[in-house]
C-alpha cells in the first residue's frame, strides 16, 4: 500500500513524507512559535482535527471504495440542526432522534443507492443530494442558520465531559479510528471495499456483492457524518448550518488525500487519515497562531490539496488507453 | 379463424406497436424530454407569477440569462469534450473583479477593462486546462480544488477593494449601454449571448476543432488512437469556458457597476445543473449547444421563479439538488438503455395466417416437388467469393455478380476461372441487371440504385424515392434496394424490399413480417424515382414479361407473385399471378423457352407458419431470448422453380444434399446453362440445362441481336 512507483524511492511514500512534513513543521512550530507547545494549545490541536478527523474516516472509507461523498458536511450539519430543531419545538429526545437517524440513513441510502444500482457517477450524486439536504432541511425543517443546543440537554453535557482533562471528542475520534481500523483491515466486508476500489469488475466477478457494499459505504459515511455534527454542536452548543457552504467539506477531502489515500480508489487506510489529520491540525494551529486571516488559510490550503491531486495524479496517472471512459 | 386469432390479429395488425420503435431511433427524442421540461417550466411559473411574460420583468431576467447561458455554453463545450469544469463561478467572479478594478479604480477605458476581464479568463481557463488536458488529473476535483482557490482569492479582493470601488466617480457611456440599455428590444448580454452560441453550435457542428472536441468526448479512447491530439482539445475547451465565463463576469460587471461576495455564487452547480437538465450527457460526445440553452432557461427560471415566489432560503439548492439528481440519473439511464429498449420494442411482429399450400417434398407428384438437380452444378469461384446474391451475363459471355464486401466481380468467358474487381461500389450489391447499351445496373443494398458504365465508371442513379407523410421512419432512403429490371423504354423498375430495416437486417423482416415492401421506378429522362406499390411482405426479384408489357415481382414472405402491368387496361395494377408457394421466392429472370426461372431462399416449415399466426409469441422471443435463439424461416434449403406466363409451375430442381446450393437467391440463364447464385453462399454454380437452347441469351431477349 501506498508505494510509490519508483524503484528506487519505495520506502519514501506519500504518508511517510508526509508524516515527515508533519514532524517538521510541528518542531519548527515548537521552536518558532510562543505558545505552540503549550499543554493547552497541543490539546486544542488534537480537538480541532477530531471532527474533521471523524468526518474524513467517512470519507476515507468511500474513497478507497473508488468513491467521494460531497455531502457529508451537508448531512453533519442539517441533520444535527434538524434533531436540534426538533427538540427546541418540543419533540421527544427519543422520537427526534428516531427520525433524524431515519432521515440520515435515507440520505445514506439515496446516495448509495443512485451510485450503485442507477450507475450515476458518486460525485454528482453526492453533490446533488448535498444541495438538496441542506436546502430542503434549511428551507422547509428549520427557522434560521444557527439552531441552538436546548438547556441541559445531553449533547450540552457531552460538551463539558473531560477525561484526564481531554475532551471528549478526541476519545470519540480515536475510539472511531480504531474501530475502523478494525474494520478495514480484520473484517470480510472491510477487505471487500479494498477489492472494489481497486477494480470493481473483477471484484464483481469474483463474487463479492459489490452493489451492496456501496450501498453500505454511503451509509456509513452519513452515519459518521452525523456522530461528527453532534460532537460539533457539543462542542460549540449550535450548529451553524452555513458550515455548509464553508470550505470544511474540501478540509476533509485534503486530509483523506494528502494522508494518501489515492483518488483512484483500493489504497490508503486509517493510519493514512491520522496522518493526513495531523498535517492539518498542525498547519491549521500554526497558520491561527501566526494569525493569518481566514480568507488567507483557505487561499494557502486550496494551493495544498491542489498540489495533492496534481501528486496523485503523477503517482497514479492515468493513460489514454486505460482511462475509462466518462470518467471524470 | 377462432377468436383468440382474430384477437390477436386486431390487437397486432392494427395497433401500430412499430411507431414506439420508430420513434426511439430519432435524434431529436434525446431533445424531446429537456423541451418538455422547458415548456412545463414555462408554463407552470408563467401562470403561478402574474405579469411573469411582462417586457420589464423579462428584461431584467433575460439579462442574468444572457450572462448565465453564456457560462452555460462553456460548460457544455467542456462537457462534451468529455470534462467538467467546476469553476466557472470563479472564474466569472473573478474575472468581473477584474473589470471592476481596472475601470473604477484604475479608472482606465472600458475596453481595457474588457481586456483585463477576457485575460483573467483565459489564463485561469488555461491552468485548468494544462492541469486537467495536459497533466491528465480528474476534471471534476481539479476544477474544485481551482474553484476554491479563485473563490478565495476573490473573497481577498472584495474585501480588500470594496470601498475604494464605492467611492470611485468613474462613468462610462459604454459601459452604461452594455448594463442597462437595450438593443432592439433585447439587452446586449443576450445579443452577445445569442451570437456565442451560434457561433460556438457552428463550430462544434462544422468544423474541425468542434469535431475534435466531440470524438474526445465520444471516445477519448478512439480520438487518441486516430491521431487527434487530444491532450491539446481537453486544454482547449477549459480555455473556452474560461473565456465565456470572463464575458459573462464582465457583462455583470458592467451591469451591476461593481463586484460583491455574492458575484458568481453557486455559479457552478446551476451551470452544471443547467447543462445536464438540458441533456449534455456526462462523459462527453453528446449533446448541443442548444441543449445547453434549453437547460440555461430552465434552470434560472426555476430559481428566479421560486425568488419571485417567496420560498426562503435554501429553497434554490434544495430544487438545483432534485434537478440535478433527476437529470443526471435519466441521463445516465437513457444513455445506458436505450439501445437495450430500442433492440427490444423495434421488432414489432404482426398476425399473418399463411395459405396452405402443396408438399414440395421429393415424391410428393406435386408440381413442386424438388429433386436434386442443381447438386451437380460445376461451382465458379469457389472460395473466392462471397455472397453472389445476383449473377448476370454479358453479350461477351462474361459473368458478374456482386459480393458482400461492395464489389462486382466479373469472371472471363469461357472458363470463368480468372476473374477480377469490376468495379467497388461499397454497400452490398444485390441484383443486377444490363441495359441498352450495356450497362450494368445495380441494386445496391443499404445504399440505392446504380449504374455501372462498361468503362467501370459507377454512378449513382437514385438513392431516395418521395417521403410519404404519415411514416416516421425515413422511407424516401432507399433501406434495401432488392432487384431490378429494365423495361423496352428504358425505365429501370425495381424493388425496396423494407423500410423498416437495413438490409443485412432483412432476416428480422422476416419475423416482424410487417408488409413496407414497395416497388419504384426510375425515370432515366428526369432522373426520377417514384413509387408505384406499396405494402407488400419483402418485394424482392423483379422481371420484365417477354412481351415487355408486364412485368413479375415477387412478395418473399408472403411466397407469392404478382404481376404488374405497364400497358394495356390493367396498366398501373398488380394482381397475384402464383399464391401459397411452399417456398419463399426470390430473384425472377427470362427462360429460354418463353417461361420464367424463379429462386427460393428458403423453405416454408409449419413451426414458422405458426408462428406467423402467433405476433405475441414472436414478440417475447424477440425481447427475451438472444437472437442467435430466435425461429427463424428456414432459409437452408432452396431451390429453382420455372413457371410460365400464367403463373403455372412448369418444373422445379434444388438441392437436396445442401451441400454445393442450399439456398438460392437468383439464377440466370445462358447459352443452355443455368447460373446459380446465392446471398450466403460461396460460389456460382453452373448447370446444364437439358433441352434449352444453346444460342440464347438474355441481353438479346431483352435488347435484340448485336447491333
Amino acid at each position: 500500500m501506498n508505494t510509490i512507483g519508483w524503484p528506487n524511492f519505495r520506502s519514501l511514500n506519500q504518508e511517510g513524507i508526509v508524516f515527515a512534513i508533519a514532524v517538521v513543521l510541528f518542531v519548527a512550530a515548537a521552536i518558532g512559535l510562543p505558545g505552540f507547545i503549550d499543554a493547552n494549545n497541543l490539546v486544542a490541536i488534537v480537538r480541532s482535527v477530531s471532527v474533521l478527523g471523524i468526518l474524513a474516516l467517512g470519507m476515507a472509507v468511500v474513497i478507497i471504495g473508488r468513491g467521494i461523498d460531497l455531502s457529508a458536511v451537508a448531512i453533519m450539519a442539517m441533520s444535527v440542526a434538524w434533531y436540534l430543531q426538533l427538540l427546541n419545538s418540543g419533540t421527544p429526545d427519543g422520537l427526534a432522534f428516531a427520525y433524524v437517524l431515519a432521515g440520515v440513513l435515507a440520505v445514506g441510502l439515496l446516495n448509495g443507492f443512485l451510485v450503485a444500482y442507477a450507475d450515476v457517477p458518486a460525485i454528482f450524486v453526492t453533490l446533488a443530494t448535498g444541495s438538496f439536504v441542506f436546502g430542503y432541511v434549511r428551507s422547509q425543517l428549520i427557522t434560521q442558520d444557527a439552531v441552538p443546543v436546548p438547556q441541559g440537554h445531553w449533547v450540552e453535557l457531552l460538551g463539558g465531559l473531560r477525561f484526564l482533562d481531554i475532551p471528549i471528542e478526541v476519545f470519540v475520534f480515536a475510539g472511531l479510528a480504531f474501530l475502523f481500523f478494525l474494520f478495514l483491515r480484520y473484517t470480510k466486508w472491510g477487505r471487500y471495499i479494498y477489492f472494489a476500489g481497486d477494480n470493481p469488475v473483477a471484484a464483481r466477478n469474483i463474487g463479492i456483492p459489490v452493489r451492496p457494499m456501496l450501498v453500505l459505504r454511503y451509509v456509513l459515511s452519513a452515519f459518521v457524518a452525523l456522530i461528527a455534527g453532534l460532537l460539533t454542536a457539543a462542542s460549540l452548543h449550535s450548529i451553524n448550518t452555513r458550515v455548509v457552504n464553508s470550505t470544511l467539506l474540501y478540509d476533509i477531502v485534503l486530509v483523506a488525500v494528502i494522508g494518501g489515500i489515492g483518488l483512484s480508489g483500493g489504497r490508503g487506510g486509517v493510519r493514512n487519515v491520522l496522518v493526513g489529520a495531523a498535517l492539518i491540525g498542525i498547519l491549521l494551529n500554526a497558520m491561527t497562531i501566526i494569525d493569518i486571516p481566514l480568507l488567507y488559510q483557505n487561499l494557502i490550503k486550496a494551493a495544498i490539496l491542489l498540489g495533492a491531486i496534481i501528486v496523485d495524479g503523477i503517482i497514479n496517472p492515468r493513460d489514454e488507453q486505460t482511462a475509462q471512459q466518462g470518467d471524470i | 379463424m377462432s377468436v383468440r386469432e382474430r384477437l390477436h390479429s386486431w390487437r397486432y395488425n392494427l395497433v401500430p406497436d412499430h411507431v414506439v420503435g420508430e420513434i426511439l431511433t430519432k435524434r431529436w427524442t434525446d431533445n424531446a424530454i429537456p423541451f418538455l421540461a422547458l415548456v412545463v417550466t414555462l408554463a407552470t411559473f408563467g401562470s403561478v407569477i402574474p405579469g411573469f411574460f411582462k417586457l420589464t420583468a423579462l428584461q431584467e431576467s433575460t439579462r442574468q440569462l444572457g450572462e448565465f447561458s453564456m457560462v452555460v455554453t462553456g460548460m457544455t463545450v467542456v462537457m462534451l469534450g468529455g470534462g467538467i469544469d467546476l469553476s466557472v463561478g470563479s472564474i466569472f467572479a473573478l474575472s468581473c473583479f477584474s473589470a471592476v478594478y481596472v475601470f473604477f479604480i484604475l479608472e482606465q477605458s472600458i475596453w481595457l477593462a474588457l481586456a483585463a476581464s477576457l485575460t483573467t479568463g483565459l489564463v485561469f481557463g488555461a491552468i485548468n486546462g494544462y492541469l486537467v488536458g495536459y497533466l491528465r488529473l480528474r476534471a471534476f476535483l481539479t476544477t474544485l480544488v481551482t474553484f476554491i482557490f479563485g473563490r478565495a482569492l476573490f473573497d481577498i479582493l472584495v474585501t480588500t477593494y470594496a470601498a475604494d470601488v464605492q467611492l470611485s466617480t468613474a462613468t462610462s457611456d459604454v459601459l452604461d449601454f452594455i448594463g442597462d440599455s437595450t438593443f432592439w428590444g433585447l439587452s446586449v448580454s443576450v445579443w452577445l449571448a445569442i451570437i456565442l452560441a451560434i457561433i460556438t453550435h457552428i463550430a462544434l457542428t462544422r468544423s474541425r476543432p468542434g469535431w475534435h472536441v466531440l470524438a474526445v468526448g465520444g471516445s477519448r479512447r478512439s480520438a487518441h488512437n486516430a491521431g487527434i491530439r487530444v491532450r491539446r482539445t481537453v486544454f482547449m475547451t477549459y480555455v473556452f469556458s474560461g473565456f465565456c465565463a470572463s464575458i459573462g463576469g464582465f457583462l455583470i460587471a458592467c451591469r451591476l457597476s461593481g463586484a460583491g461576495p455574492g458575484t458568481g455564487l453557486n455559479l457552478e452547480i446551476m451551470a452544471l445543473t443547467a447543462a445536464v437538465v438540458g441533456g449534455v450527457s456526462l462523459g462527453g460526445g453528446r449533446g448541443s449547444v442548444i441543449k445547453g440553452l434549453m437547460g440555461a432557461i430552465i434552470v434560472l427560471t426555476m430559481t428566479n421563479g421560486l425568488i419571485r415566489l417567496g420560498y426562503g432560503t435554501g429553497t434554490n439548492q434544495m430544487v438545483l439538488g432534485i434537478m440535478l439528481a433527476v437529470a443526471v440519473t435519466i441521463d445516465i439511464r437513457w444513455l445506458k438503455n436505450r439501445h437495450k429498449v430500442l433492440n427490444e420494442v423495434y421488432v414489432a411482429p404482426v398476425y399473418l395466417k399463411m395459405g396452405e399450400t402443396q408438399s414440395a417434398a421429393p415424391g410428393s407428384g406435386t408440381p413442386y416437388e424438388l429433386d436434386n438437380r442443381l447438386s451437380a452444378a460445376d461451382h465458379i469461384g469457389l472460395g473466392e467469393l462471397e455472397g453472389p446474391e445476383d449473377v448476370i451475363l454479358d453479350r461477351d459471355d462474361n459473368l458478374y455478380c456482386g459480393t458482400r464486401h461492395g464489389e462486382i466481380v466479373r469472371f472471363f468467358a469461357p472458363g470463368y476461372v480468372r476473374s477480377e474487381v469490376f468495379a467497388h461500389i461499397g454497400g452490398f450489391p444485390l441484383g443486377l441487371a444490363l441495359d441498352k447499351s450495356g450497362n450494368l445496373i445495380s441494386c445496391v443494398g443499404a445504399m440505392g440504385l446504380y449504374s455501372v458504365s462498361p468503362e467501370r465508371e459507377v454512378k449513382r442513379l437514385s438513392a431516395e424515392t418521395s417521403r410519404s407523410w404519415t411514416s416516421i421512419v425515413d422511407d424516401a432512403r432507399l433501406r434495401d434496394p432488392n432487384d431490378c429490371d429494365i423495361a423496352p423504354d428504358g425505365r429501370i423498375y425495381f424493388t425496396d424490399s423494407t423500410k423498416r430495416y437495413d438490409a443485412h437486417d432483412w432476416a428480422l423482416d422476416s419475423i416482424e413480417n410487417r408488409a413496407t415492401g414497395r416497388l419504384l421506378v426510375y425515370d432515366p429522362k428526369d432522373g426520377s424515382t417514384k413509387t408505384l406499390l406499396d405494402g407488400y411482405r419483402y418485394t424482392n426479384g423483379v422481371c420484365m414479361a417477354h412481351d415487355g408489357k408486364s412485368l413479375f415481382f415477387a412478395e418473399s414472405w408472403a411466397c407469392r407473385v404478382h404481376r404488374y402491368w405497364l400497358e394495356g387496361p390493367k396498366a398501373g395494377t398488380a394482381e397475384c399471378v402464383i399464391r401459397d408457394m411452399p417456398g419463399y421466392p426470390d430473384n425472377i429472370n427470362r427462360a429460354s423457352d418463353g417461361n420464367y426461372w424463379m429462386a427460393w431462399l428458403g423453405m416454408r416449415t409449419p413451426s414458422f407458419d405458426l408462428s406467423l399466426r402467433h405476433p405475441d409469441m414472436r414478440k417475447r422471443m424477440t425481447r427475451r431470448l438472444p437472437q442467435d435463439e430466435w425461429l427463424f424461416p428456414n432459409i437452408n434449403t432452396g431451390g429453382v422453380v420455372k413457371f410460365n406466363e400464367k403463373g403455372g409451375i412448369v418444373e422445379a430442381m434444388g438441392d437436396l444434399t445442401g451441400g454445393a446450393h442450399p439456398m438460392v437467391t437468383s439464377m440466370r440463364e445462358h447459352k443452355g446453362f443455368l447460373f446459380v447464385g446465392g446471398i450466403l453462399n460461396n460460389r456460382i454454380g453452373r448447370y446444364k440445362i437439358s433441352g434449352a437452347d444453346p444460342n440464347w441469351t438474355s441481353p438479346t431477349s431483352y435488347w435484340g441481336a448485336k447491333p
